[in-house]
C-alpha cells in the first residue's frame, strides 16, 4: 500500500515539475507577446473610478482562469496535447492579468490578489474532476462565462480604449471557448449571439 | 388479463405525469418554462462570475431570493453593497439587474440586463434554486 502510494505521488510531482517546466516556456513567450501590447495598454488607462472598479472585477476573473489552468494542469488529468493547449490558455490569461494589474495601477489602485488555492478548488470544485473530458467541460464552461462577462462590462466603461481592450480580451476568450467546444465535440450553438 | 395490463398501464401513465408535475412544477407561481429559460440566460450572462452553490467572482445564488442583502459569510462585499441593507426580493433583484451601479454606485458588479424579459426570467430560475419562504 505504502509503495503505490509513494508511486501516485511521484507521479504527481513528476505531473507538476513537466507542467512548470512547460509553464515556464510559456510564460517567456507570453512576456515577448507583451511588448507588442504595452502601447494598446497605456492607452487604456481608467479614466474614472469606475472603470478601475470594471478592471478590478476583470482582474478577479483571469486570476480564477490561471487557477483553474494551473491546478487542472498540474492534476496529471490532461493528456500532452491537451496539456499544451492548456498552457497556452493560461499564458493568454496571465497576459491579460499583467495588462489589468498595470491599468489598475496606473489608476492609482491596488490591483485585486488572486484568492488562496483552496478557495478556488472549492469555488470550482475542482475536486470533482476525474477526467480530461471534465477538466475541458469545466474550461469550455469558464470560458464562455469570461467571453460574456467582458462583453456585458463594456456598456460600464467611460474610456474607448479600455472598452476595445475588452473587447480584444472578450474575443481570446471566445477563442478558447470555440477550440475547447470543439475539442470536446459539443455542437455550435444554431442561435446567433453565442456571448453575452 | 388485458384490462389488468391497460389498469398497469393508466396507473404508470399517472405515475409518470404526477412526476413530471413535480419536476416541472418546482416552485407554486413558476412556470416550468420560465425557469428553463432563465437558467439558460443565468449559464450564460452570470456563470463568468456566479455560481448557484459557490462564492466565486461574486457570491453563491442559492436561496438568494429572500436572503439578507450581503450576508453569506466569508464573503467579501464592498461597502457599497453592505449600505443596502433589507432582504434580496423578486422586485429588488429587478432593480438590480437593470442597474448595478445606480443602485449601489462602488459596488464590483458593472453587469446589467437591460431587457425586462430576461430579467424577470433570470430572477425566476433565482427563485427556483431558493427555498420558499
Amino acid at each position: 500500500m505504502d509503495i503505490e502510494q509513494a508511486d501516485i505521488e511521484r507521479v504527481f510531482e513528476e505531473n507538476r515539475r513537466q507542467f512548470l517546466k512547460r509553464a515556464r516556456i510559456v510564460a517567456v513567450g507570453a512576456g515577448a507577446a507583451g511588448l507588442f501590447t504595452g502601447t494598446a495598454t497605456d492607452a487604456a488607462a481608467p479614466r474614472a473610478a469606475s472603470d478601475v472598479g470594471v478592471i478590478q472585477t476583470a482582474l478577479a476573473l483571469e486570476h480564477e482562469g490561471i487557477a483553474a489552468y494551473r491546478i487542472a494542469g498540474g492534476s496529471g488529468l490532461l493528456s500532452p496535447p491537451t496539456l499544451n493547449v492548456a498552457l497556452t490558455f493560461m499564458g493568454h490569461h496571465e497576459a491579460h492579468r499583467d495588462s489589468l494589474a498595470k491599468l489598475v495601477r496606473q489608476g492609482g489602485a491596488k490591483p485585486v490578489e488572486p484568492k488562496s488555492d483552496a478557495d478556488y478548488i472549492k469555488g470550482l470544485n475542482l475536486e470533482s474532476l476525474k477526467s480530461e473530458k471534465d477538466v475541458v467541460t469545466l474550461a469550455t464552461s469558464l470560458e464562455h462565462g469570461a467571453a460574456s462577462a467582458y462583453i456585458m462590462q463594456i456598456t460600464a466603461i467611460k474610456n474607448p480604449k479600455l472598452a476595445s481592450l475588452f473587447a480584444s480580451i472578450s474575443a481570446d476568450e471566445a477563442t478558447h471557448w470555440a477550440t475547447l467546444n470543439n475539442a470536446a465535440r459539443m455542437p455550435i450553438p444554431k442561435a446567433a449571439y453565442i456571448f453575452a | 388479463m388485458r384490462r389488468a395490463s391497460a389498469i398497469a398501464l393508466w396507473f404508470a401513465g399517472a405515475f409518470v405525469t404526477a412526476v413530471a408535475v413535480i419536476c416541472v412544477h418546482p416552485r407554486p407561481g413558476l412556470a416550468a418554462d420560465d425557469i428553463t429559460a432563465g437558467q439558460a440566460l443565468y449559464q450564460s450572462k452570470c456563470t463568468g462570475c456566479h455560481s448557484v452553490d459557490a462564492d466565486r467572482i461574486g457570491p453563491r445564488h442559492r436561496d438568494v431570493v429572500g436572503r439578507k442583502i450581503a450576508s453569506i459569510p466569508g464573503y467579501d462585499y464592498s461597502p457599497a453593497i453592505k449600505k443596502l441593507g433589507g432582504v434580496w426580493t423578486p422586485s429588488r433583484l429587478d432593480r438590480w439587474l437593470s442597474g448595478t451601479q445606480k443602485m449601489a454606485p462602488g459596488s464590483k458588479m458593472y453587469i446589467e440586463v437591460d431587457d425586462p424579459t430576461q430579467r424577470r426570467l433570470i430572477i425566476a430560475y433565482l427563485q427556483s434554486v431558493s427555498k420558499p419562504r
